[in-house]
């Protein structure tokens, strides 16, 4: 499937022909960033406009036409490193809406009612005094049931199937405190809590919302493993007739033609041609595999050189990628298991409060035998032992964890995957595409005469084999006219220069009858009738910051693994470039997983890094899992982070950043706990007015959301003193944006 | 006292006018690049 294939399947159809592509582009940071993005995508022909969303680093496209333009390609052009973002949203996230509507509302009410509150607390006369409770009343009610409804829901949907959570004090807590506001109101009393209840929704709701908005990343971020398959493939039937079907209804026995750039849609046997197929992403190999007739293809490999007929072994959901899903899906049991932070706290605490708050009215109850007096004092307890900064206290510190991950191009998922990601004690790589590229480099350049390099860059430059590539890119460009180019699929190229006959290619069929004995990996050799010219040596590259990222965990005592699907000697050499004793080659995705499970039972939470579809379901096994954002879509989809860079140094930086989290989140408990605890025995005494009350929130929530903003001011410390490695071109300083 | 009774009201419209306001300007997407507004200010529409 080729790239405008996978961009048009990545589109939203706005109707009359138009269509809607989401492109991430993460190294826009400035003015100049967005008119060039904007203007490099407007020429691309068919496109009709495009929009750059700076603050989401994300790129909408509205183009119209048969073929979709390689919008990827403009903009590497202008300079900018760009991905699918995956499938436009249909509509606005309706939740989001509804909980910032409800914070409006309950913001109006709070600062109303407060205002109205604070003349009443200066000592208001008592007629003025009772108009002002009677407005708050009245401001208050309608805020209570449009924001309150909220936690009524959750309290409500969690009482049916008979638990109790959160939202239940809270809900019981506002409601009463509204309820006998009222009351009192009505009996011309002193004391009324509306501001407090509204106040307390206010805070809540904050909390709230960006404890959706951690959330609502995971969704957006995970797109489907359809992308990856094939949509359908064209069947070649006895009589001759050729039609495309379906991937669902391709049936055992069917013959498959794959064109060249094709993806094989289920797995099958090759019947006629041969070619070399592109196997990294399914199992991790990083040498294309050349197949022949009677070869086995796996669904989801690459086809790179000549055109094949296949026989169809499997049905598309018995097929490779079918039992990967599958794998993944009995990985993930797991995971579910891990129970949030705050959900751990909160299952805690709500017992606690219920309790107090019950007991000070028994007690009350006994001593005085004043109800009026005891539910007061009652509420009162509920009021201010009420989690406000407990709920504040994780959501944000992980949203100004995501957005200072963000600014470092590393997506988080959810907020969950931060918390675990802080655990790890192991650190699981895979090779190919994660520590590696995924392609080759040509290593001894220097060893070839330039003439002799021309010859074969223009040789390889007919090819798209990737080592070919790998050739074609650092060879000069003066090339030699080629006359009669032909491609011998698993063998190499060939062609006449006046009357020389050249060949590129494996060395047992470029070279006369003679195996070449080389030293390092093996790789093409150049022949000129039959007689060695040059030999080259192939290396995968390693990605850029692998070495540093390897020290630097090393360093912070976490023992690295290296996982691979590829050959041992390929691994072997990896592993002894980056220093890495543990590691193990030739293992398929389910070897994986158990090897995981291994480390599990042995207590140890794993970090996995991995890219193709063979990580797939380690991806979703290990405790925490990051995958950069050229992997395999299901990669993306299982995995927690998502770096957009390509460096390797977002894995250690989104540990510390972890880490510094849990500590704030910690933190934060530990003050809005020790607060509580303050609180409750001035509550229980039935000394709270409703201006302690009022106080005594905000102040909590103030210091646990202020203590949550240092984890971005250490952020901005950091950034003035390491560099960051950005992909953007060098921009003026007087338009570098300041973070923030 | 009498003048609280056109005060507060009149308090209560500013204040809902605000909530008005922000719900307007929420709903049109004005919110949805804040990085980005504050750069495009610098572009030169001209120039393309």
């Amino acid at each position: 499937m080729s790239l405008g294939d996978e961009i048009r399947l990545a589109s939203r159809d706005l109707g009359s022909g138009r269509l809607q592509t989401e492109l991430s582009v993460p190294g826009a940071r400035c003015a100049g960033c967005i008119s060039k993005i904007e203007t490099g995508l407007t020429a691309v022909p068919g496109v009709e406009s495009a929009r750059m969303n700076l603050t989401a680093r994300r790129a909408s496209v509205i183009w119209r036409g048969e073929t979709a333009p390689d919008l990827i390609a403009a903009l590497d052009r202008v300079g900018f490193q760009a991905h699918l973002a995956g499938v436009v949203e249909d509509t606005r996230d309706p939740e989001l809406g509804r909980l910032v509507r409800a914070l409006a509302v309950a913001g109006f009410g709070a600062m109303n009612i407060m205002l109205l509150s604070v003349s009443v607390w200066s000592g208001a006369d008592d007629q003025t005094r009772q108009i002002f409770h009677w407005i708050s009343a009245a401001i208050a009610f309608p805020c209570l049931i449009y924001a309150g409804r909220i936690f009524y829901e959750s309290a409500w949907a969690a009482l049916r199937r008979g638990r109790t959570n959160m939202d239940v004090p809270i809900s019981i807590g506002v409601t009463l405190a509204f309820a006998l506001s009222l009351y009192d109101t009505v009996l011309n009393e002193r004391h009324a809590y509306f501001d407090a209840a509204i106040s307390l929704l206010f805070f809540l709701l904050i909390g709230r919302t960006l404890d959706h908005l951690m959330r609502n990343r995971a969704r957006t971020a995970i797109s489907g493993l359809a992308r990856l398959v094939p949509r359908g493939a064209t069947v070649l039937h006895d009589d001759g007739r050729r039609e495309h079907l379906p991937v669902e209804q391709i049936a055992v026995g069917m013959r498959l033609l794959i064109a060249t750039g094709d993806r094989v849609p289920v797995d099958a046997v090759v019947e006629e041609g041969r070619s070399e197929l592109d196997c990294a992403i399914a199992t991790g190999e990083s040498a294309p595999r050349a197949v022949e007739p009677g070869s086995p293809v796996q669904a989801g490999t690459l086809n790179l050189m000549a055109p094949l007929t296949l026989r169809a072994t499997a049905r598309a959901d018995a097929s490779f990628l079918a039992e990967i899903l599958r794998l993944m899906q009995a990985a993930e049991g797991g995971r579910a298991a891990y129970r949030r932070v705050a959900d751990r706290a909160a299952s805690l605490y709500a017992p606690v409060v219920h309790v107090a708050a019950l007991l000070t009215f028994l007690g009350w109850m006994l001593a005085s035998g004043d109800w009026h007096r005891a539910i007061t004092v009652a509420i009162a307890v509920l009021i201010i032992t009420c989690p406000c900064a407990l709920g504040l206290a994780v959501p944000m510190v992980q949203v100004t964890a995501a957005r200072r991950l963000f600014d470092a191009g590393i997506m988080v998922k959810d907020g969950a995957g931060l918390e675990r990601l802080a655990q790890i004690d192991t650190v699981v790589f895979d090779k190919t595409g994660t520590l590696t590229l995924g392609q080759p480099r040509l290593m001894n350049a220097g060893d070839i005469s330039s003439p002799v390099l021309a010859v074969a860059g223009a040789l390889a430059g007919r090819s798209r084999h990737p080592a070919s590539r790998a050739i074609a890119a650092v060879a000069p460009p003066s090339s030699p006219p080629l006359q009669d180019v032909k491609e011998h699929p698993g063998l190499g190229i060939e062609a006449r220069i006046g009357e020389d006959s050249y060949r590129l290619g494996r060395s047992e069929w470029a070279v006369n009858g003679t195996a070449v004995r080389r030293e390092g990996p093996a790789g093409p050799v150049l022949s000129r009738n039959g007689q060695l010219l040059a030999s080259f040596s192939l290396q995968d590259t390693l990605r850029p910051g692998a070495l540093q990222t390897i020290q630097a965990l090393q360093e912070a005592g976490l023992p690295i693994i290296l996982l691979s699907g590829d050959e041992p000697e390929a691994v072997e050499a990896v592993a002894r470039r980056l220093g890495l004793t543990e590691f193990a080659a030739r293992l398929l995705p389910g070897d994986k997983v158990a090897r995981l499970e291994v480390l599990a039972a042995e207590g140890r939470r794993v970090l996995m890094v991995g890219d193709g579809l063979n990580d797939a379901p380690a991806l979703s096994a290990a405790h925490a899992s990051m995958t950069p954002a050229d992997a395999a879509d299901v990669g993306r989809a299982a995995a927690d982070f998502v770096f957009l860079h390509p460096s390797l140094e977002a894995v250690p930086n989104a540990v510390s950043v972890a880490r510094e989290a849990r500590r704030l989140v910690h933190q934060n408990f530990a003050l809005s706990i020790g607060y509580n605890v303050l609180a409750l025995p001035i509550a229980v005494l039935g000394l709270v007015t409703p201006l302690i009350a009022a106080l005594a929130m905000s102040t909590s929530s103030i210091i646990v959301v202020a203590n949550a903003l240092r984890l971005r001011s250490a952020d901005r410390m950091r950034a003035s003193s390491t560099p960051v490695q950005r992909i953007s071109p060098p921009v003026p300083s007087s338009m570098v944006e300041v973070p923030g | 006292m009498s003048s609280l009774v056109f005060l507060i009201p009149l308090a209560l419209l500013l204040g809902g006018c605000a909530l008005w306001a922000f719900l307007w300007s929420l709903r049109s997407g004005q919110y949805d690049d804040m990085e980005g507004a504050a750069h495009r200010i610098l572009m030169d529409d001209d120039e393309d």
